[in-house]
């Protein structure tokens, strides 16, 4: 029987893990990518192709060494690199000597047909047509229940009073989703892992500032490529609002909370009325949108030499200048050192505090 | 006094600007370039540029730095399909962008989009549209464009027979100028890799003279027939290239080694091209296939110097040389 694994991103792989199995397939679950990772993934990987790529490489390496004989991914029509992954990862495994299988799901709406014979190869027991899609209704609730418990991480985190509490109870609470099988089952967990996050005894009186995260969705879905950066902020006192999860919820936040109601694209428009592949424009919209939610400021994480991203890059200070928000890039590669991040980090939390003050106390003296 | 438009002699440059030129006259609109790449143009880019953009993007920005001030307008297409296939790097369908985002003080840009993806004339309306900003009739825009097509056209074939594009403007300027064909060389290599990175002898160091003094004859995917590339199909891969340029020095690659008429094939290169980190492991797993070509990958960035990419040719020229003398003496 062959066995099946995937790209992990977060914490994801729990769903997809259940899906797989669902359809009747043995799966080899990724290990979370280490040093290990990456220095399989840098020997065998180009040296200037993007983070991701290298950490799948080496992720696809490691699997394949626990038995792993089919990889199940993603494809794209460009113009992002992302796209072309792939194929590459295939060749280069090949010129291995490693015969695998890939699996890859191009655009279900551009190619319906590559969409039904994936499925297909992957429907190993059988499963009719209907029971598929419950069972892919019934993992996505689950992305969702799991999406929903981080995003309460993010806010309970700087208001937490012992630190590292929520990190430990997030811990606990990812294994109870990761236990339910049945729709109902994800439900009850869900309710009861949100329940325990908001019992984690917090001070409501600590300021803490917001900021939003922008970037390349896959450095900002998988915390061992962005060196947690969601934590560290966590730690700093700093409320984070990620403006990508593979659910998506973004829009409706912002219907909420704006009074324009204006999409990413439309946002993004003014400076760049182009789709410039992966999530260039996206950065720049959500960047305009994070300011007009009132927020202290941005953080655009990046994988070195990702093209979208630099181009986003280029055109993010005016957009700064033009909303007054301040924005920190990050160009994430194997280099990029935990101790380093923390310093820029702090340094601009800092800017940010007094940017802060500096309203107010100018607020008390004209108001 | 006639309205200066500046079109940066940088990216699309070296394969558009026969048309473009060709264009702009003939509606009576007076084009300015910013002439060939200089040691002042390149620290201008580098200063404006983001650091972590690629080397010939820096040089985009240090050319329109360099005309600026000199023009009325600035003519910076968003190209982003000219083919129905292939579309052009992200950087590019950003560049209108990224300039008029970053630099301060840029006359209007004309930022046509073209695409024809979304129809057979879309490249006309294209152009359409720009006449329609100068307030020209479209009979004649209509006629502009054609002539500026035929143009292209001409280039294109002096591209074909192997003149290198500043030779290709020259020769099209002045009609009846003979230009002195090289000696016959010895040795024939492939370079390959995108035309403003290889015609531009400034951020290369002169690397198609060093080959030529060499004794080195080189062919580049513009000297090879279109009608030949597409042949290469998507090159044994699953999906093509998305990239214009990567797909086609890819296709050229395949021909070359698969026709096996070229003695060194070379890969020249950006520090930190995003299409290039693919295409280059693309092109090194085909080289691997055919051990009898030898293959080489040069990179290139702002701090190149003229000293390590003599060096790095030197040694490849003379392994090619004395690998062809020791075959030679066996047979």
């Amino acid at each position: 029987m062959p066995k099946i694994t995937f790209p992990r991103m977060g914490e994801s792989y729990r769903t997809f893990k259940m899906l797989l199995e669902d359809l009747g397939n043995e799966v080899i679950v990724p290990p979370r990518p280490s040093k290990r990772t990456l220095d399989l993934g840098i020997r065998y990987a180009p040296e200037f192709a993007c983070f991701p790529l290298k950490i799948l490489m080496g992720t696809y390496l490691e699997t394949i060494e626990m038995g792993a004989d089919t990889i199940v991914t993603t494809g794209g029509v460009g113009p992002c690199r992302a796209g072309e992954y792939a194929m590459l990862h295939h060749k280069i495994l090949s010129d291995l000597g490693h015969n695998i299988k890939m699996i890859v799901f191009e655009p279900p709406r551009l190619h319906p047909f590559n969409f039904i014979k994936n499925i297909r190869a992957l429907n190993k027991s059988g499963v009719s047509i209907r029971g598929i899609i419950s069972h892919i209704k019934r993992a996505w609730r689950k992305l969702q229940a799991l999406d929903n418990a981080e995003k309460l991480t993010h806010i309970v985190r700087p208001r937490e009073i012992n630190r590292g509490s929520t990190t430990r109870v997030y811990r606990k609470v990812l294994e109870w989703i990761d236990q339910a099988y049945t729709t109902e089952q994800i439900i009850e967990a869900e309710a009861a892992a949100l329940e325990a996050l908001r019992n984690i005894p917090q001070d409501p009186e600590r300021p803490v500032l917001k900021v939003g995260i922008v970037g390349e969705i896959y450095v900002l879905l998988e915390p061992a490529s962005n060196l947690e950066i969601e934590e560290t902020l966590g730690n700093l006192g700093v409320e984070v609002e990620r403006s990508m999860f593979l659910t998506g919820w973004t829009r409706d936040n912002t219907w909420k909370e704006t009074t324009e109601g204006i999409t990413v694209k439309e946002a993004a428009s003014p400076y760049l009325p182009e789709l410039v592949g992966g999530h260039g424009r996206d950065s720049i919209g959500n960047t305009v949108l994070y300011a007009k939610r009132g927020f202290d400021g941005v953080i655009q994480l990046a994988p070195f030499t990702c093209i979208p991203e630099i181009v986003a890059r280029t055109i993010l200070p005016r957009v700064s200048k033009d909303y007054d928000i301040p924005f920190l890039t990050f160009f994430l590669d194997e280099q990029t050192g935990k101790a380093g991040m923390t310093t820029r980090l702090e340094a601009f939390i800092d800017l940010l505090k007094r940017k802060k003050q500096l309203q107010y106390s100018a607020g008390a003296l004209t108001g | 006094m006639a309205i200066k438009v500046g079109i940066p002699s940088a990216l699309l440059y070296y394969l558009y600007y026969p048309l473009w030129q060709a264009f702009f006259n003939e509606i009576g609109i007076q084009v300015v370039t910013s002439g060939k790449t200089t040691k002042d143009i390149l620290n201008k880019g580098v200063r404006e540029a983001l650091a972590d953009a690629c080397v010939p993007v820096k040089l985009f920005f240090g050319h329109v730095m360099e005309i600026k001030d000199r023009v009325d307008y600035l003519f910076i297409p968003r190209v982003v399909c000219i083919n129905r296939k292939t579309v052009y790097c992200p950087k590019f369908l950003g560049l209108p962008d990224m300039i008029k985002h970053s630099i301060v003080g840029v006359p209007p840009v004309i930022d046509i989009r073209m695409d024809t993806r979304q129809g057979v004339f879309a490249l006309l309306k294209a152009y359409l549209e720009i006449g329609d900003m100068f307030g020209v009739g479209k009979l004649s825009i209509y006629r502009a464009y054609r002539k500026a097509c035929r143009m292209l056209d001409r280039y294109k074939k002096l591209l074909r027979n192997g003149w290198n594009p500043h030779e290709a403007i020259n020769l099209l300027n002045r009609p009846g100028a003979i230009l002195a064909k090289p000696p016959e060389p010895g040795l024939k290599f492939a370079v390959l890799g995108y035309p403003y990175n290889i015609y531009d002898s400034f951020i290369n160091v002169n690397m198609l003279d060093k080959l030529r003094r060499m004794g080195v004859g080189v062919i580049t995917a513009e000297n090879i027939s279109p009608f030949l590339l597409a042949r290469q199909k998507n090159c044994g891969l699953p999906k093509r290239l998305f990239w214009t340029f990567s797909d086609l020095a890819l296709k050229a690659a395949h021909l070359l080694f698969r026709q096996g008429r070229v003695d060194g094939v070379l890969h020249l290169t950006a520090f930190g091209c995003g299409p290039d980190s693919l295409l280059n492991k693309f092109i090194e797993l085909e080289a691997k296939k055919h051990r009898d070509i030898p293959f080489m990958t040069l990179m290139i960035d702002e701090h190149t110097g003229e000293a390590g990419m003599s060096t790095r040719l030197e040694a490849f020229v003379d392994m090619v040389k004395r690998r062809k003398e020791a075959l030679a003496c066996q047979k």
